[in-house]
Protein backbone atom coordinates (compact mmCIF):
# COMPACT_ATOMS: atom_id res chain seq x y z
CA UNK A 1 0.00 0.00 0.00
CA UNK A 2 1.81 3.03 -1.16
CA UNK A 3 0.23 6.67 -2.08
CA UNK A 4 2.12 10.30 -2.55
CA UNK A 5 1.53 12.66 -4.99
CA UNK A 6 4.45 14.22 -7.30
CA UNK A 7 4.95 17.50 -8.36
CA UNK A 8 4.68 17.74 -12.31
CA UNK A 9 3.95 20.95 -14.41
CA UNK A 10 0.71 20.68 -16.34
CA UNK A 11 1.06 19.46 -19.58
CA UNK A 12 -1.33 21.75 -21.27
CA UNK A 13 -0.18 24.98 -21.94
CA UNK A 14 2.50 27.60 -21.91
CA UNK A 15 1.63 28.78 -18.17
CA UNK A 16 3.15 26.24 -16.55
CA UNK A 17 1.15 25.49 -13.44
CA UNK A 18 2.21 23.10 -10.48
CA UNK A 19 0.03 19.89 -10.57
CA UNK A 20 -0.01 16.95 -7.89
CA UNK A 21 -0.10 13.43 -9.88
CA UNK A 22 -1.83 11.24 -7.27
CA UNK A 23 -0.09 8.01 -7.44
CA UNK A 24 -1.62 5.21 -5.33
CA UNK A 25 0.23 1.58 -5.44
CA UNK A 26 1.96 2.78 -9.10
CA UNK A 27 -1.54 3.88 -10.16
CA UNK A 28 -2.19 7.40 -11.29
CA UNK A 29 -5.46 8.13 -9.89
CA UNK A 30 -6.15 11.74 -9.59
CA UNK A 31 -4.64 15.23 -9.53
CA UNK A 32 -4.49 17.90 -6.70
CA UNK A 33 -3.30 21.69 -6.89
CA UNK A 34 -0.18 22.00 -5.87
CA UNK A 35 -0.68 24.73 -2.91
CA UNK A 36 2.77 25.95 -2.71
CA UNK A 37 3.89 26.55 -6.10
CA UNK A 38 5.20 29.72 -6.99
CA UNK A 39 3.13 30.58 -10.52
CA UNK A 40 -0.17 28.94 -9.75
CA UNK A 41 -0.54 29.09 -5.94
CA UNK A 42 -2.90 26.20 -5.72
CA UNK A 43 -4.87 27.43 -9.13
CA UNK A 44 -6.07 25.10 -11.92
CA UNK A 45 -8.34 25.65 -15.12
CA UNK A 46 -10.63 22.82 -16.12
CA UNK A 47 -7.28 21.42 -18.49
CA UNK A 48 -5.20 20.81 -15.18
CA UNK A 49 -7.98 19.38 -13.04
CA UNK A 50 -7.73 16.46 -16.00
CA UNK A 51 -4.14 16.42 -16.75
CA UNK A 52 -4.06 12.68 -15.82
CA UNK A 53 -6.99 11.79 -18.19
CA UNK A 54 -4.88 10.62 -20.78
CA UNK A 55 -2.50 8.36 -19.19
CA UNK A 56 -4.03 5.58 -19.44
CA UNK A 57 -6.75 6.27 -22.65
CA UNK A 58 -6.78 3.50 -25.06
CA UNK A 59 -6.62 6.15 -28.12
CA UNK A 60 -3.29 7.42 -26.56
CA UNK A 61 -0.09 6.60 -29.22
CA UNK A 62 2.34 4.58 -26.96
CA UNK A 63 4.71 3.90 -30.14
CA UNK A 64 5.20 5.86 -33.72
CA UNK A 65 2.94 4.99 -36.47
CA UNK A 66 4.22 4.89 -40.30
CA UNK A 67 1.21 5.31 -42.48
CA UNK A 68 1.60 3.19 -45.66
CA UNK A 69 -1.15 3.60 -47.97
CA UNK A 70 -4.15 4.73 -45.94
CA UNK A 71 -3.38 2.48 -43.21
CA UNK A 72 -0.92 2.79 -40.09
CA UNK A 73 1.52 0.45 -38.63
CA UNK A 74 3.25 0.58 -35.51
CA UNK A 75 6.54 1.37 -36.08
CA UNK A 76 10.25 1.66 -33.85
CA UNK A 77 11.98 5.05 -32.68
CA UNK A 78 14.45 4.69 -35.10
CA UNK A 79 12.56 3.37 -38.03
CA UNK A 80 10.47 6.69 -37.79
CA UNK A 81 12.86 9.00 -37.19
CA UNK A 82 15.28 7.67 -39.97
CA UNK A 83 11.92 7.98 -42.35
CA UNK A 84 11.68 11.54 -41.37
CA UNK A 85 15.01 12.70 -41.92
CA UNK A 86 15.70 11.08 -45.17
CA UNK A 87 12.12 12.69 -46.19
CA UNK A 88 13.21 16.37 -45.11
CA UNK A 89 16.36 15.83 -46.39
CA UNK A 90 14.27 15.07 -49.71
CA UNK A 91 12.27 18.31 -49.38
CA UNK A 92 15.32 20.08 -48.50
CA UNK A 93 17.16 18.72 -51.53
CA UNK A 94 14.61 19.32 -54.29
CA UNK A 95 12.83 22.80 -53.09
CA UNK A 96 15.29 24.67 -50.69
CA UNK A 97 15.36 24.72 -46.98
CA UNK A 98 12.33 27.73 -46.92
CA UNK A 99 10.19 24.78 -48.23
CA UNK A 100 10.30 23.04 -44.71
CA UNK A 101 8.20 25.05 -41.50
CA UNK A 102 8.53 24.07 -38.31
CA UNK A 103 5.19 24.37 -35.58
CA UNK A 104 6.79 24.50 -31.92
CA UNK A 105 4.42 23.62 -29.14
CA UNK A 106 3.52 25.40 -25.68
CA UNK A 107 3.40 22.10 -24.26
CA UNK A 108 7.19 22.01 -24.95
CA UNK A 109 9.39 23.46 -22.14
CA UNK A 110 12.02 26.43 -22.95
CA UNK A 111 14.68 24.11 -23.36
CA UNK A 112 12.67 22.12 -26.13
CA UNK A 113 11.73 24.93 -27.93
CA UNK A 114 14.85 26.23 -28.25
CA UNK A 115 16.36 23.34 -29.32
CA UNK A 116 13.51 23.05 -31.91
CA UNK A 117 14.23 26.16 -33.31
CA UNK A 118 17.89 25.83 -33.86
CA UNK A 119 17.12 22.75 -35.10
CA UNK A 120 14.79 24.82 -37.73
CA UNK A 121 18.17 27.57 -38.16
CA UNK A 122 21.10 25.34 -38.12
CA UNK A 123 20.35 22.17 -39.24
CA UNK A 124 17.52 22.52 -41.98
CA UNK A 125 18.82 26.15 -42.58
CA UNK A 126 15.04 28.21 -42.90
CA UNK A 127 13.94 30.78 -40.45
CA UNK A 128 10.14 29.63 -40.79
CA UNK A 129 9.44 28.69 -37.36
CA UNK A 130 5.81 29.52 -35.54
CA UNK A 131 4.15 28.81 -32.53
CA UNK A 132 0.52 27.05 -31.48
CA UNK A 133 0.27 30.39 -29.41
CA UNK A 134 -0.27 32.66 -32.52
CA UNK A 135 -3.73 30.97 -33.16
CA UNK B 1 1.88 25.86 22.62
CA UNK B 2 4.41 26.88 20.01
CA UNK B 3 4.23 25.58 16.15
CA UNK B 4 7.74 23.67 16.95
CA UNK B 5 5.70 22.42 20.13
CA UNK B 6 2.71 21.60 17.74
CA UNK B 7 4.66 19.96 14.86
CA UNK B 8 6.98 17.81 17.14
CA UNK B 9 4.08 17.01 19.23
CA UNK B 10 1.84 15.81 16.10
CA UNK B 11 5.54 13.77 14.54
CA UNK B 12 5.61 12.13 17.70
CA UNK B 13 1.75 11.52 17.84
CA UNK B 14 2.27 9.77 14.08
CA UNK B 15 4.94 8.13 14.72
CA UNK B 16 3.69 6.35 17.77
CA UNK B 17 0.35 5.79 15.60
CA UNK B 18 2.49 3.85 13.12
CA UNK B 19 2.78 1.04 15.58
CA UNK B 20 -1.11 0.55 15.65
CA UNK B 21 -2.06 1.14 11.72
CA UNK B 22 -0.80 -0.18 8.10
CA UNK B 23 0.20 3.73 7.37
CA UNK B 24 -1.03 7.63 8.51
CA UNK B 25 -2.47 9.96 5.96
CA UNK B 26 -0.96 13.46 6.71
CA UNK B 27 0.93 16.26 4.89
CA UNK B 28 4.67 15.71 3.52
CA UNK B 29 7.46 18.13 2.58
CA UNK B 30 8.82 16.38 -0.77
CA UNK B 31 12.59 16.31 -1.56
CA UNK B 32 11.93 18.52 -3.98
CA UNK B 33 10.36 21.22 -0.84
CA UNK B 34 6.48 20.97 -2.46
CA UNK B 35 3.70 19.78 0.12
CA UNK B 36 0.88 17.16 -0.28
CA UNK B 37 -0.79 14.15 1.15
CA UNK B 38 0.87 10.99 1.97
CA UNK B 39 0.62 7.66 3.53
CA UNK B 40 3.32 7.47 5.75
CA UNK B 41 4.28 3.67 6.93
CA UNK B 42 7.89 4.19 8.08
CA UNK B 43 8.27 6.22 11.37
CA UNK B 44 11.57 7.37 10.14
CA UNK B 45 9.49 8.98 7.60
CA UNK B 46 7.57 11.78 9.67
CA UNK B 47 10.59 14.18 9.57
CA UNK B 48 9.04 15.47 6.64
CA UNK B 49 5.87 15.76 8.11
CA UNK B 50 4.26 19.21 8.06
CA UNK B 51 1.41 21.32 9.45
CA UNK B 52 0.51 23.24 6.10
CA UNK B 53 -0.56 24.60 3.59
CA UNK B 54 -3.58 22.47 3.83
CA UNK B 55 -4.82 20.18 1.35
CA UNK B 56 -8.15 17.96 1.71
CA UNK B 57 -6.43 14.56 3.21
CA UNK B 58 -10.07 13.30 3.85
CA UNK B 59 -10.06 12.57 0.03
CA UNK B 60 -7.26 10.61 0.17
CA UNK B 61 -8.67 8.30 3.00
CA UNK B 62 -11.89 7.89 0.56
CA UNK B 63 -9.17 6.99 -2.29
CA UNK B 64 -6.81 4.72 -0.31
CA UNK B 65 -9.96 3.03 1.38
CA UNK B 66 -11.37 2.64 -2.06
CA UNK B 67 -8.69 0.22 -3.19
CA UNK B 68 -7.72 -0.97 0.15
CA UNK B 69 -11.24 -1.30 2.37
CA UNK B 70 -9.56 -3.54 4.70
CA UNK B 71 -6.83 -1.90 5.59
CA UNK B 72 -6.37 -0.04 9.41
CA UNK B 73 -5.50 3.12 8.58
CA UNK B 74 -5.09 6.75 10.44
CA UNK B 75 -5.09 9.91 9.53
CA UNK B 76 -4.43 13.39 10.48
CA UNK B 77 -7.48 15.62 11.02
CA UNK B 78 -8.69 19.56 12.17
CA UNK B 79 -11.70 20.10 13.15
CA UNK B 80 -13.60 21.25 9.90
CA UNK B 81 -11.98 17.48 8.17
CA UNK B 82 -13.29 15.43 11.48
CA UNK B 83 -16.73 16.38 11.07
CA UNK B 84 -16.62 16.37 7.50
CA UNK B 85 -15.81 12.71 7.80
CA UNK B 86 -18.56 12.78 9.73
CA UNK B 87 -20.96 13.32 6.57
CA UNK B 88 -18.82 11.40 4.04
CA UNK B 89 -19.28 8.32 6.68
CA UNK B 90 -23.00 8.64 6.79
CA UNK B 91 -23.10 8.50 3.38
CA UNK B 92 -20.84 5.30 2.72
CA UNK B 93 -18.21 7.16 1.24
CA UNK B 94 -15.69 6.33 4.11
CA UNK B 95 -15.97 3.66 6.83
CA UNK B 96 -14.36 5.32 9.98
CA UNK B 97 -14.64 1.61 12.27
CA UNK B 98 -11.07 1.15 11.56
CA UNK B 99 -9.95 4.51 11.37
CA UNK B 100 -7.17 6.14 13.99
CA UNK B 101 -7.19 9.74 13.56
CA UNK B 102 -4.98 11.63 15.27
CA UNK B 103 -6.52 15.43 15.91
CA UNK B 104 -4.58 18.79 15.02
CA UNK B 105 -6.51 21.59 16.77
CA UNK B 106 -5.94 24.90 14.51
CA UNK B 107 -4.35 28.10 15.94
CA UNK B 108 -5.34 31.52 17.16
CA UNK B 109 -3.96 32.62 13.24
CA UNK B 110 -5.73 29.56 11.19
CA UNK B 111 -8.55 30.26 12.99
CA UNK B 112 -8.84 33.83 12.00
CA UNK B 113 -7.95 32.50 7.89
CA UNK B 114 -10.54 30.28 7.84
CA UNK B 115 -13.14 32.75 9.42
CA UNK B 116 -13.85 29.97 11.89
CA UNK B 117 -15.78 29.23 14.35
CA UNK B 118 -14.69 26.16 15.53
CA UNK B 119 -11.02 25.10 14.98
CA UNK B 120 -10.80 22.15 16.69
CA UNK B 121 -11.31 18.38 16.91
CA UNK B 122 -13.78 16.44 19.49
CA UNK B 123 -16.99 15.04 17.86
CA UNK B 124 -15.92 11.57 17.51
CA UNK B 125 -11.82 12.11 17.19
CA UNK B 126 -10.73 11.41 21.05
CA UNK B 127 -6.60 12.33 20.07
CA UNK B 128 -5.34 15.77 19.63
CA UNK B 129 -2.11 17.69 19.09
CA UNK B 130 -2.15 21.49 19.96
CA UNK B 131 -4.07 23.56 22.29
CA UNK B 132 -8.05 23.91 21.84
CA UNK B 133 -8.26 27.78 20.62
CA UNK B 134 -12.04 29.79 20.46
CA UNK B 135 -13.57 30.21 16.89
CA UNK B 136 -14.10 33.39 15.44
CA UNK B 137 -17.25 35.39 13.33
CA UNK B 138 -18.01 34.94 9.80
CA UNK B 139 -17.44 38.62 8.92
CA UNK B 140 -18.00 38.27 5.24
CA UNK B 141 -21.53 36.67 6.23
CA UNK B 142 -22.15 39.47 8.44
CA UNK B 143 -20.88 42.13 5.71
CA UNK B 144 -23.61 39.99 3.17
CA UNK B 145 -26.63 40.05 5.56
CA UNK B 146 -25.95 43.48 5.91
CA UNK B 147 -26.76 44.35 1.95
CA UNK B 148 -30.11 45.01 1.40
CA UNK B 149 -32.29 42.58 -0.02
CA UNK B 150 -32.61 43.76 -3.50
CA UNK B 151 -28.80 44.36 -4.00
CA UNK B 152 -28.12 40.36 -2.84
CA UNK B 153 -28.79 38.76 -6.27
CA UNK B 154 -26.40 41.09 -7.65
CA UNK B 155 -23.99 40.67 -5.79
CA UNK B 156 -23.73 37.20 -6.44
CA UNK B 157 -24.67 37.97 -9.89
CA UNK B 158 -20.86 39.80 -9.81
CA UNK B 159 -19.02 37.08 -7.72
CA UNK B 160 -19.73 33.97 -10.38
CA UNK B 161 -19.34 36.49 -13.30
CA UNK B 162 -15.88 35.48 -12.93
CA UNK B 163 -16.27 31.34 -13.08
CA UNK B 164 -14.25 30.01 -15.22
CA UNK B 165 -16.23 26.52 -14.92
CA UNK B 166 -12.69 24.55 -14.02
CA UNK B 167 -15.22 22.53 -11.31
CA UNK B 168 -12.33 22.87 -8.97
CA UNK B 169 -14.71 23.47 -5.93
CA UNK B 170 -16.46 20.43 -6.96
CA UNK B 171 -13.19 18.45 -7.39
CA UNK B 172 -12.07 19.83 -4.42
CA UNK B 173 -14.96 19.00 -2.13
CA UNK B 174 -14.79 15.98 0.19
CA UNK B 175 -18.60 15.87 0.05
CA UNK B 176 -18.69 16.02 -3.70
CA UNK B 177 -19.14 12.21 -4.83
CA UNK B 178 -21.78 11.43 -7.51
CA UNK B 179 -20.68 9.44 -10.08
CA UNK B 180 -22.72 11.39 -12.65
CA UNK B 181 -22.36 14.77 -11.72
CA UNK B 182 -25.50 16.73 -12.29
CA UNK B 183 -23.30 19.57 -13.24
CA UNK B 184 -22.41 18.48 -16.85
CA UNK B 185 -26.13 17.33 -17.66
CA UNK B 186 -27.64 19.22 -20.36
CA UNK B 187 -30.48 18.69 -18.46
CA UNK B 188 -29.80 20.85 -15.17
CA UNK B 189 -27.00 23.28 -16.71
CA UNK B 190 -26.89 24.60 -20.32
CA UNK B 191 -23.21 23.32 -21.15
CA UNK B 192 -20.66 24.77 -23.39
CA UNK B 193 -20.80 28.27 -21.67
CA UNK B 194 -18.49 30.34 -19.84
CA UNK B 195 -19.44 31.76 -17.50
CA UNK B 196 -21.62 29.07 -16.59
CA UNK B 197 -25.38 29.91 -16.50
CA UNK B 198 -26.08 31.68 -13.42
CA UNK B 199 -27.71 30.20 -11.64
CA UNK B 200 -28.39 27.08 -12.42
CA UNK B 201 -24.76 26.20 -12.47
CA UNK B 202 -24.46 27.23 -8.76
CA UNK B 203 -27.37 26.81 -7.84
CA UNK B 204 -27.54 22.86 -7.73
CA UNK B 205 -24.03 22.93 -6.80
CA UNK B 206 -24.88 24.60 -3.36
CA UNK B 207 -27.73 22.67 -3.09
CA UNK B 208 -26.19 19.30 -3.47
CA UNK B 209 -23.86 20.19 -0.62
CA UNK B 210 -26.75 21.25 1.30
CA UNK B 211 -26.58 18.52 5.06
CA UNK B 212 -23.25 17.47 3.83
CA UNK B 213 -21.57 20.88 3.49
CA UNK B 214 -19.00 21.51 7.35
CA UNK B 215 -17.67 24.85 5.84
CA UNK B 216 -13.91 23.56 5.57
CA UNK B 217 -13.31 26.40 2.78
CA UNK B 218 -11.32 23.82 0.40
CA UNK B 219 -14.05 25.12 -2.54
CA UNK B 220 -13.23 28.93 -1.93
CA UNK B 221 -9.02 28.15 -1.76
CA UNK B 222 -9.59 25.94 -5.05
CA UNK B 223 -11.67 28.38 -6.85
CA UNK B 224 -9.16 30.77 -9.19
CA UNK B 225 -12.20 33.43 -9.53
CA UNK B 226 -11.57 33.80 -5.80
CA UNK B 227 -15.51 33.21 -5.32
CA UNK B 228 -16.66 33.68 -1.94
CA UNK B 229 -18.39 30.27 -1.96
CA UNK B 230 -18.34 29.76 1.67
CA UNK B 231 -20.25 32.60 2.40
CA UNK B 232 -23.03 31.15 0.25
CA UNK B 233 -22.66 27.44 1.79
CA UNK B 234 -22.67 28.86 5.42
CA UNK B 235 -26.06 30.79 5.08
CA UNK B 236 -27.15 27.37 3.67
CA UNK B 237 -25.93 25.57 6.60
CA UNK B 238 -27.81 27.90 8.92
CA UNK B 239 -31.07 27.40 7.05
CA UNK B 240 -30.63 23.56 7.02
CA UNK B 241 -30.17 23.61 10.94
CA UNK B 242 -33.23 26.27 11.10
CA UNK B 243 -35.37 24.35 9.43
CA UNK B 244 -34.47 20.76 9.75
CA UNK B 245 -33.10 21.17 13.24
CA UNK B 246 -29.65 19.42 11.75
CA UNK B 247 -26.42 20.70 12.24
CA UNK B 248 -23.60 19.30 9.95
CA UNK B 249 -21.08 17.58 11.07
CA UNK B 250 -21.55 17.10 14.55
CA UNK B 251 -23.02 13.94 15.35
CA UNK B 252 -22.13 10.59 14.23
CA UNK B 253 -25.76 9.29 14.91
CA UNK B 254 -28.01 11.97 13.59
CA UNK B 255 -29.80 11.04 10.48
CA UNK B 256 -29.20 13.92 8.15
CA UNK B 257 -32.66 15.42 6.65
CA UNK B 258 -31.79 14.41 2.62
CA UNK B 259 -30.68 11.44 3.27
CA UNK B 260 -33.88 8.71 2.39
CA UNK B 261 -34.17 5.92 4.30
CA UNK B 262 -36.60 3.18 3.29
CA UNK B 263 -37.81 1.73 6.41
CA UNK B 264 -41.31 0.88 7.25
Amino acid sequence: MHYENVLTTCPYCGVGCGVHLQVLDGQVIGVLPANSHPLSEGSLCVKGWNANAFIYHPDRLTAPLIREGDEFREATWDEALSLVAEKLGHVKATHGPDAIGVLTSAKCTNEENYLVQKFARAVIGTNNVDHCARL
Amino acid sequence: MTTDNRLEALREAVAAALADVEGVIALRRTPYGDVAPYLFTDSTEVANLVLEPRYPVPDTLQVIQMAHPEARLGIVLRGCEERGLVETAKHNQVNLNNVRAIGLNCTAEDAEFCRCARPYVGVWVTESVGERVEGVGDARVEAFLALPQEDRLSFWQGVFSHCIKCYACRNICPQCFCEHCALEQDIWVEQGVIPPPFPSFHAVRALHTLGKCVGCRECELACPAEIPLTTLYSLLRRDVQAMFGYETGMDLEATPPFLARLEV
